[in-house]
């Protein structure tokens, strides 16, 4: 059967997608939202460690699946092999409805406005393709807002003096400090740092209708069983679906954007859940699937106009795929600090996210995240037993007595770290998979380097009697943070999109996600994909006319 | 210490060269899913040097080998051949240094046995390149899994190893469902 015509077509329904659709649905355009993925709830995985969005052995709890998906990978040695999705270096994110704010650690960070200009403030570096967006904080501010609002955090809006300028206080106030993170917080005090809440997309007292946290030690890497972990799939999407304007379209997989021969996006093309293949067909086309899939579609998108891609006519799409080098120190401390208030991470420090001396940029340290008992089973200093009692006795001893405090740091972009589409391998549709090559810029190991000292010094000061550092190393990052390969810019040469995520040349196709961020701040990407969602969102519904999609 | 210890296994090895000594085969019928009778007490010997029964259970209390003969015919489906083909070496490894089975040495036989396969140090004739660090690698994770895991998984029978941990399980702040002194509970490992 032939799908009706509409209005807009959003391709993943995560952190960008779900926005946007939202966005248009409510302001009247008729659309249909695709993700690849299903719905998924807690009672389908619980609180099981092994199948958490941290730590997978067996397969992705929150997708994609083993059978239908891979990628190849390239080594920092040049082999290159297949990698399935629950292999580490598959890079994966999630494929579900709300994609990986079901499960995330949900910390709701503002880049800062030194994020939007790298260039400006550090100049050329050597070797990277470091720049400043095209648009600035002040113009994403009242979308962050917006987020903030709609989606929902918690947060002390006064508690981090290195912010930038923001209108608004948070909705809901910040979480109390759990034992380990008051005991850490005190110390980074003490040492003259400025601690303060992490703002959380997590209902600190009932809002938006759903219950408040009662903080379980199993949140980050796990869907909420309380539904108080805000996401796209709790707020923004049902909120499309509520309007009447929005049909969701689980388990397809899209497998081109269709370009006509005047440059225009004329609907895409994709496989449904028993794989039949369809046509849907639309005046506009925005593209949110994640930095990975984002680069491999619009590459995958071949036409008379762009040969290469949708959009690839200069050969940036899928270029300076940036993450996180995750980087810091973890210690032991004497006392039990362990008290089961989770999910663990509760303040940060900004006071490393810039103008340190000699690094390009830095990042934000926070308290971590409690480690599971089978993850805490690796959490060791170096050189300490894997197995046998001494091992099992220093997890009994240990379990309630380990903190750490880490963060991401901002990473260097450089050209080489890219997505291509691989030349044999497909997936289970027969469409060639993405291929990820490339490293770290060099940089990222002096500025992780340099941000494990920092934690490392906290740990001390709290009282930690035993303190060993893990320093960030510079393979490929393109996992829960990956951004950069559609880069956002007002030259079309050094970029794939204009500044409100327009692919440059195909008047109504647009990119929705982290792959349009410029550079990744020094914070998770989260709230900032938000953000550019309602943005872009409100960008086209503006510019809808009714009938055609025209813009200046 | 560590390095005498390996240096007595090479000597022995040397000594006893390939004399084979395999003894007659008292297979039992299987009542495991993917595991013979042999492969199970033979996983049940290693898990237990990995995890020891000290104060709190070990390997074999959790029954972390019910989780490796799940899982073998599960989400380990793609590793029945690395199973198969690692603990027939760790036999014939065992036999050659020891004359024994390895469930038959003495526990500190078996410590120093694990250990020099960690190193990747037993005898090659049986490993090939990488073969008995990489298999030592994988035993040991599994184990991990099978006791520090839920155990709907198989293994962490109990919540044993939460108990350890002195964790609460089921996850509600305030609520200590462990079983009581006199050994009422209304939870069951599934």
């Amino acid at each position: 059967m032939k799908n009706k015509h509409v209005n807009a077509i959003v391709i993943g329904a995560g952190a960008g997608g779900g926005v946007v659709a939202k966005e248009l649905a409510v302001s009247g355009l008729s659309v249909v939202l695709f993700e690849r993925g299903d719905w998924v709830t807690y009672d389908a995985h619980n609180d099981d460690e092994l199948m958490s969005q941290r730590t997978h052995p067996f397969e992705n709890p929150f997708g994609p699946d083993n059978k239908r998906h891979r990628r190849v990978f390239v080594g920092q040695n040049g082999n290159e092999r297949i990698v399935l999705p629950f292999e580490y270096p598959f890079n994966n994110n999630a494929a579900c409805v709300g994609s990986g704010t079901v499960s995330y650690g949900a910390m709701a960070w503002r880049f800062m406005e030194k994020d939007f200009l790298m260039k400006t403030s550090y100049g050329h570096v050597e070797g990277s393709t470091l720049e400043d967006w095209p648009i600035t904080y002040q113009d994403l501010e009242p979308y962050y807002e917006k987020a903030e609002w709609e989606i929902g955090v918690s947060g002390d809006h006064t508690g981090n003096p290195f912010q930038s300028v923001r209108n608004m206080p948070y909705p809901m106030p910040p979480f109390a400090y759990n034992r380990d993170g008051q005991i850490l917080y005190d110390a980074a005090k003490r040492i003259g740092l400025h601690p303060f809440p992490i703002p959380m997309l997590r209902n600190s007292v009932r809002y938006n209708g759903r219950p408040a946290c009662y903080r379980m030690r199993t949140c980050v890497g796990f869907a909420c069983p309380v539904n108080a972990k805000c996401g796209t799939h709790n707020t923004v999407i049902p909120i499309a679906l509520q309007s009447g304007n929005c049909e969701l379209r689980t388990n397809c997989q899209v497998a081109e954007v269709m370009i006509n021969e005047k440059g225009l996006a004329t609907g895409i093309k994709y496989f449904d859940e028993n794989d039949n293949g369809h046509i849907q067909t639309a005046d506009i086309v925005i593209i949110s699937c994640a930095a990975v899939e984002t680069a491999r579609l619009l590459l995958n998108s071949k036409s008379r106009l762009f040969p290469e891609g949708a959009g690839n006519n200069n050969d940036w799409v899928g270029r300076n795929l940036q993450g996180h080098a995750y980087t810091g120190a973890s210690g032991i401390f004497e006392d039990e600090i362990y008290d089961d208030v989770g999910p663990g991470a509760c303040w940060a420090v900004g006071d490393f996210n810039h103008d340190n001396e000699g690094i390009v940029g830095g990042g934000v340290l926070c308290n971590s995240f409690f480690t599971p008992p089978y993850a805490f089973t690796r959490l060791r200093p170096p050189g300490a037993k894997q197995w046998g009692l001494e091992h099992k006795e220093f997890q009994r001893k240990n379990y309630k007595r380990i903190s750490s405090v880490r963060g991401p740091f901002q990473e260097i972009p450089n050209f080489d770290a890219r997505v291509t589409v691989d030349p044999e391998v497909k997936d289970h549709w027969g469409i060639p998979v993405a291929r990820l090559s490339g490293q770290r810029h060099e940089y990222d190991r002096i500025g992780c380097q340099f941000m494990s000292d920092r934690a490392e010094e906290i740990l001390r000061e709290a009282g930690a009697i035993t303190t060993w550092q893990a320093v960030g190393g510079r393979g490929l990052s393109g996992d829960q943070h990956q951004s950069g390969t559609a880069r956002m810019g007002n030259d079309p040469k050094t970029s794939v999109t204009d500044k409100y995520g327009r692919v440059h040349d195909i008047d109504n196709l647009f990119v929705a996600d982290g792959s349009l961020h410029v550079t990744n701040g020094g914070f998770n990407p989260v709230l900032t994909i938000m953000a550019l969602g309602f943005y872009i969102g409100e960008y086209i519904a503006k510019n809808w006319n009714g009938g055609s999609f025209t813009s200046k | 210490m560590e390095v005498k210890r390996r240096e007595f296994i090479r000597q022995l090895c040397f000594a006893c060269g390939s004399i084979s000594l395999i003894p007659a085969c008292t297979s039992e019928i299987s009542t495991w899913r993917f595991l013979t009778a042999d492969e199970a007490k033979l996983i049940e010997a290693i898990t237990e040097q990995i995890i020891p029964a000290d104060q709190d259970a070990g390997a074999t209390d959790a029954r972390v080998v019910n989780f490796f003969d799940r899982q073998l015919i599960g989400y380990y489906t793609r590793h029945q051949e690395t199973y198969r083909k690692g603990l027939q070496n760790i036999e014939s490894s065992s036999l050659k240094i020891f004359h024994k089975n390895f469930v038959n040495l003495d526990w500190d036989q078996q410590t120093e046995f694990l250990e020099t396969m960690e190193t990747g140090e037993l005898p090659e004739a049986e490993w090939e390149g990488n073969e008995q660090r990489s298999f030592f690698r994988m035993l040991l994770d599994h184990s991990m899994q099978a006791f520090y895991g839920s155990p709907r998984h198989g293994g962490n029978c109990g919540y044993v190893s939460y108990k350890m941990l002195k964790i609460d399980y089921p996850h509600v702040i305030g609520q200590n469902r462990y079983p009581s002194e006199n050994g009422n509970t209304n939870l069951k490992a599934s």
